[in-house]
């Protein structure tokens, strides 16, 4: 209970999930600071997009407690809820709205009122705009406002989906695996970027590629078989003989 | 308020609400103005004919809403065209008075003949043609919230939801067939004798409802297009495209599409009070389920998720129904079926989204000509994010 409410933004304590009999996640504890930036690793089918299916309301966990700034039962809320507690996710393949613009697709990703009446008489004002500009410099989109969002690139959809993150102005952003399909610069770039937007929130980056995570230099968890495998820098886990046996030594 | 309307009227939309409102003033002009042997004379037949297929047009444009911009492919909006049709046809029987077979100052025919002795509770106030209209898009709008709030809650979607409205639209088929019911049974409410004093026959009046008609329409479209350019329409769209990611935005599809829904139940309500005083009956059969799939048709033909496709659909389809069944009755249902697949197979957009969709290819075809030629200030692909870059997903272990 403690460990829940110091400054911890995020806890999760012995959750299960299991689809048709199969264990997707077995006994996952997790605990994420305010502000930290934190690396999830682990081979396919560790569960890892499952946690976040959790923790954004997707999935409901058989057993298990997750709690968000202290004392909000986020088993209890559903998906919209969790995203305007300001918890934001992108997802594994990335998925923007293909037939807007990616000036659109930023602005429906823009922090503010949810209602459909708010959204009939919603007037765009400059302080919007101001906001969709400097978001388009951030992901270097800019040159692209005007374009349909189903014409991008692979690299440009992931970008164009961590710039609608960012709009969403979250305490809590959920990456998963932002660099797939990336070349090595652009990879770099992800890092550059997300070390940025770590500074003022608390960020889970789920990916494969270990030059990325060595970029990012924060704590890494590795995940396997829907638990807790080690956790520690990057070079700890790298050490450890568990880790080598089922992900990296392979 | 005023945004909301005013960014409605793109070019697109202008020329289609100006051009309605045009045909709302030549039409009965041509009717009333000139003599009947005259070149440029319409019959009262061909403007009610006309007067008939706008109200289709209407229906077509209230599908759209929710099927071209949200995706939800409605089977049952016969329901609510047939149900704001009944909500007119109750205010013209009451109209007739004592002028029925029977004579009954009160009731109408069908009812003295059941042998009623009082009015049911729900005929009344329809004898005021404001309570009639108010009626007109409540009754379609409450039934399109009830059942909405329930099905989209429950996050029902796809081929479901268009079997469900098909149910919707059965039942109340199977309702209103019955006597007890008290909306005329079999045959409807029909002998209708004046709408607001006037006569419902004369060629007068029948100009006054086409060009009610075509006001409708052009209303239709401008609230269609104006949904269509606010943030909502942007949302509607995002819906139909990807419901769940607008969710994890924080967004409530269930309340997206509600709203919707419900907006073009009510439209379909105007269309139905519109048609039955021009076609001067309305019946259980128009809740029949293919009716409610022919409105699906018009609307492909056209071309859904475009502001005027609808319109064009249902008036092209339909002029050509009146032809074939003058002609060529027993082959309508081939020609119209035959229609639907061609449509689908190669003609997914319709005609007019296939016209438009031609259209900015060209444009763009253009000015990648001009950039290829170096006229185009505009590098086509950023340096550093080539379009080239291919996602390759990691390989399984
Ligand atoms: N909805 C579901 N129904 C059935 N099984 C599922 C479902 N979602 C996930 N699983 C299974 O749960 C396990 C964990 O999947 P998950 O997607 O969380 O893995 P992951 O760690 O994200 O893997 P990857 O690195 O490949 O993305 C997998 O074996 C997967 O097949
Ligand atoms: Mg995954």
């Amino acid at each position: 209970m403690s460990e829940r409410a110091n400054n911890n933004l995020l806890y999760l304590n012995d959750v299960n999930v299991s689809f048709d009999g199969f264990k997707a996640l077995r006994g996952l504890s997790l605990v994420i600071a305010e502000g930290e930036m934190r690396a999830i690793i682990g081979p396919n089918g560790a569960g890892k997009t499952t946690m976040m299916d959790v923790i954004t309301g997707k999935t409901k966990p058989d057993t298990g407690d997750v709690y968000f700034g202290g004392d909000i039962d986020l088993t209890r809320r559903d998906e919209a809820d969790i995203a305007s507690l300001g918890i934001g996710r992108k997802f594994q393949k990335p998925t923007v709205f293909e037939s807007h613009t990616v000036w659109d697709n930023l602005q429906l990703a823009l922090s503010g009122k949810r209602s459909v009446f708010a959204a009939l008489f919603h007037n765009t004002d400059a302080r919007e705009q101001a906001r969709i500009d400097e978001i388009l410099e951030t992901t270097r989109l800019g040159h692209l406002r005007n374009r349909l969002a189903g014409g991008l690139s692979h690299g440009q959809k992931q970008w164009l989906e961590i710039g609608m993150l960012l709009a969403q102005d979250p305490k809590l952003l959920l990456v998963d695996e932002p660099v797939a399909g990336m070349t090595d610069e652009e990879t770099v770039q992800t890092a550059t970027l997300l070390r940025r937007i770590a500074e003022t929130r608390s960020v889970v980056v789920v990916e494969h590629d270990m030059t990325f995570v060595r970029d990012l230099g924060v704590k890494v968890t590795v995940l396997h078989e829907g638990s807790v495998l080690a956790e520690g820098s990057l070079d700890h886990v790298s050490a450890d003989q568990k880790v080598i046996d089922v992900y990296l030594g392979r | 308020m005023s945004h909301f309307f005013l960014r409605a009227l793109d070019r697109q939309a202008s020329l289609a609400i100006l051009a309605l409102l045009v045909l709302a003033a030549v039409v009965p002009a041509l009717n009333l103005l000139t003599p009947p042997g005259s070149a440029l004379h319409l019959s009262t037949f061909t403007v009610s004919l006309f007067g008939k297929y706008l109200t289709y047009a209407l229906l077509a444009v209230a599908l759209n809403l929710v099927w071209g911009y949200c995706g939800i492919l409605s089977l049952g909006h016969g329901a609510f065209f047939a149900l704001g049709g009944y909500a007119m046809g109750m205010y013209l029987m009451r109209q007739i008075g004592s002028r029925g077979v029977y004579g009954n100052p009160l009731l109408p025919d069908f009812m003295v003949f059941l042998n009623w002795k009082t009015l049911p509770w729900f005929w009344h106030g329809f004898d005021h043609f404001w309570f009639a209209a108010i009626m007109v898009l409540l009754v379609p709008g409450l039934l399109a919230f009830v059942f909405g709030w329930f099905a989209f809650r429950s996050r029902v979607t796809g081929v479901y939801l268009s079997i469900i409205t098909q149910a919707l639209t059965y039942a109340l088929l199977l309702s209103f067939f019955r006597n007890d019911m008290g909306f005329g049974g079999n045959n409807g409410l029909t002998d209708f004798k004046d709408i607001l004093g006037f006569d419902i026959q004369s060629d007068a009046t029948r100009s006054v409802l086409f060009a009610a008609s075509a006001v409708a329409l052009a209303l239709g479209v401008l609230v269609t297009s104006a949904i269509i350019r606010s943030k909502y329409g942007k949302i509607l769209i995002a819906v139909r495209d990807a419901e769940s990611r607008t969710r994890f935005l924080g967004y409530r599809p269930e309340r997206v599409k509600l709203f919707a829904f419900v907006v073009s139940a009510c439209m379909a309500g105007v269309a139905g009070a519109l048609y039955v005083p021009q076609v001067g009956i309305i019946n259980p059969g128009e809740f029949a389920p293919a009716n409610s799939i022919e409105i699906v048709i018009w609307t492909a033909v056209g071309g859904r998720a475009t502001l005027i496709g609808p319109i064009v659909g249902a008036l092209l389809v339909n002029a050509g129904k009146s032809f074939f069944t003058g002609w060529l009755p027993e082959l309508w249902l081939f020609v119209l079926g035959g229609l639907f697949v061609a449509v689908t197979l190669f003609l997914p957009r319709g005609i007019i989204g296939t016209l438009a969709h031609g259209w900015s290819g060209l444009r763009q075809r253009r000015a990648s000509s001009s950039a290829e030629t170096g006229t185009d200030a505009e590098p086509r692909l950023p340096p550093d994010m080539p379009a080239g870059s291919k996602y390759e997903p990691a390989a399984a272990e």
